[in-house]
């Protein structure tokens, strides 16, 4: 019943907070669709210009730059790739192909070379056989996108509920209503689950809608089985939550609690799987191993990308509620401090 | 008259600070019991204790016979804090029900006591309007009725006219001697002395120690002076 009261409080609560509730779901969105716009660019299309080449290659070449290749001598050349008018320049001299490339865009330069070496490869097509490639997760299909996105849309979910949900609690100590109700006959669990409940049936919404966005709005590779991977992004949701209603017992305001943010959100990032964990110094892959996102993201990985049942990253999914649980009680013991019965 | 609360050698620290020093006061059933003191005396920090909020590292604190703190008996207090403590964004009804809920109403009874409560306050016309739109004293007054509704036994109210104007304050101690008239106890602190006369009995607080405790004449009486003020200095100054 207690319980009940402070969930249907905090609803009542966060319905009157347009602006909050927007920063848990808009923000996140809007964070993922400027992320998808750098991301998933389309391929990077070089241009080149050519001279005295041999008409077999010319042909080529023009194949594979979409007849965008232009004629014009070594001179001519030079001034377009100051202006980054083209990329490259290819000629032939001394019997030998010879590129000069614009150099100062790491895209365009593999880009360029990419495209030539196949226009150079198809001219002795026959004599080699080209290797066949198979994919065993994702494709060629695969961008950058597809890839950290799946981590991305973990970190955001935890770090919007991380704010909302610690800075909530803390209010309630600051603007004095802590005090008042625990000097009603309110137990202290039932606070922390009622805001945990509270706050859960937002973060419901806010993972609905989030993962439903990326998966069918943005096209992100998702392999695997959309209701599973919601079940993944809640329970982070949740794990941000008790561990930001945690933390706040340790701020004395709301500048305070910002100040966690550098100190444990940030890191978070770094271990989750967007850079390879595995060539880092050994102390460091263990303090990967204490981060919740760790394991969060790598469940939603191998959702996403590998087409992984649940069940197939059990182990993640237990921690991730291992770690909620140990945020709760010791929430519970740390109200302690503020009413010892 | 019977007891209703007993404290007896009650001290508490804060680290190396003693914020209390044996305290032993007893509150008789259905009084208006002031305690007086300058701000940092330790009425607060008293007033936590008797709420069941702190508790203190010595001493025994007796409510109802019974040993605090205890979650049973919190239900036989109503405490209304220095600050308001109210959720801005909700409504004052809502933010009546929230706390009636707490102290176990169901929802027809609620219905009943926040109406009578926001009757006693005088707010039945703005309980639908959200805290933040309230001025000051309206939200002291919610605080007051958020406190009411469970028709505690004892009433705790720590500084409640502080930021009152003076017409305000007049109808809040009528409503004071009417809940008193009811049989039901109040604990009051202040630093106003002129409030503390209308209490039934007083006890002087300083730098954590009783230093006296009767009713107002007596007080006055013993130290042979016409105001509480000078009858606090007296005391006060017996002490240093």
């Amino acid at each position: 019943m207690n319980v009940m009261a402070v969930v249907k409080r905090i609803t009542q609560q966060f319905m009157r907070d347009k602006r909050s509730l927007a920063l848990l779901v808009i923000a996140p969105v809007l964070v993922i669709t400027l992320i998808w716009l750098v991301l998933d660019g389309n391929e990077y299309e070089p241009e080149i210009a050519i001279d005295d080449v041999p008409p077999p290659l010319e042909e080529v070449l023009q194949e594979e730059f979409d007849n965008d290749t232009k004629e014009m001598s070594e001179e001519a050349a030079k001034q377009e790739l100051q202006a980054g008018d083209i990329d490259a320049f290819l000629t032939i001299k001394e019997n030998e192909v010879f590129i000069l490339l614009e150099g100062s865009d790491a895209t365009a330069n593999s880009a360029t070379l990419r495209t030539i070496q196949e226009a150079v490869q198809s001219m002795d097509a026959g004599s080699a056989a080209e290797p066949v490639i198979a994919y065993y997760y994702g494709s060629d299909q695969l961008n950058l996108f597809d890839q950290v996105g799946s981590v991305l849309i973990g970190f955001f979910i935890f770090f919007f509920v991380f704010i909302i949900g610690g800075i909530s609690f803390l209010r309630e100590r600051t603007q004095g209503t802590l005090e008042k109700l625990l000097s009603t006959p309110i137990k202290r669990w039932e606070i922390v689950f009622g805001y945990l409940i509270g706050f859960g049936i937002f973060t419901i919404l806010q993972s609905l809608i989030i993962v439903s966005y990326s998966v069918f709005v943005l096209d992100i590779w998702m392999a695997g089985d959309f209701w599973q991977l919601l079940l993944v992004t809640f329970l982070l949701a949740i794990t941000a939550l008790s561990l930001a209603t945690l933390l706040s017992a340790f701020a004395n305001n709301e500048f305070q609690m910002m100040q966690f943010i550098p100190l444990i959100i940030i890191p978070q990032v770094f271990f989750s799987g967007i850079f390879p964990v595995e060539s880092l110094a050994e102390w460091l892959q263990i303090l990967s191993k204490l981060m919740p996102l760790t394991y969060g993201a790598n469940a939603m990985q191998a959702i996403m990308l590998k087409g992984l049942d649940i069940w197939d990253v059990w182990q993640d999914v237990c921690i991730i509620i291992g770690f909620t649980t140990v945020f709760v009680i010791l929430n519970i013991f740390a109200l302690k401090k503020h009413r010892r019965l | 008259m019977s007891k209703i609360l007993e404290m007896n050698k009650v001290s508490l620290s804060f680290g190396k600070e003693r914020v209390l020093k044996n305290i032993n006061l007893s509150v008789e059933s259905g009084e208006i019991f002031g305690l007086l003191g300058p701000s940092g005396a330790g009425k607060t920090t008293l007033v936590k204790i008797i709420v069941g909020i702190i508790e203190a590292d010595k001493g025994l604190v007796m409510l109802q016979g019974k040993k605090m703190p205890s979650l049973a008996l919190m239900k036989s207090i109503g405490y209304m804090s220095q600050s308001d403590a109210l959720y801005q964004e909700l409504s004052a009804k809502e933010n009546l029900d929230f706390f009636a809920t707490l102290y176990g109403l169901k929802k027809k009874k609620r219905e009943k006591v926040i109406n009578k409560a926001a009757d006693i306050v005088n707010l039945s016309e703005e309980l639908n309007k959200e805290v933040r739109h309230y001025s000051g004293g309206m939200k002291r007054r919610l605080s007051l009725a958020a406190s009411l509704m469970h028709t505690p036994r004892l009433l705790i109210l720590d500084e409640p006219t502080v930021g009152i104007d003076p017409v305000l304050r007049q109808s809040i101690w009528e409503e004071f001697r009417k809940l008193k008239e009811n049989g039901v106890t109040i604990i009051v602190t202040t630093h106003v002395m002129d409030e503390a006369d209308k209490c039934d009995r007083l006890a002087m607080l300083r730098e954590g120690s009783v230093i006296a405790c009767d009713t107002p004449d007596n007080l006055k009486a013993e130290q042979h002076v016409e105001s509480i003020e000078e009858a606090f200095l007296a005391y006060g100054g017996g002490f240093q």
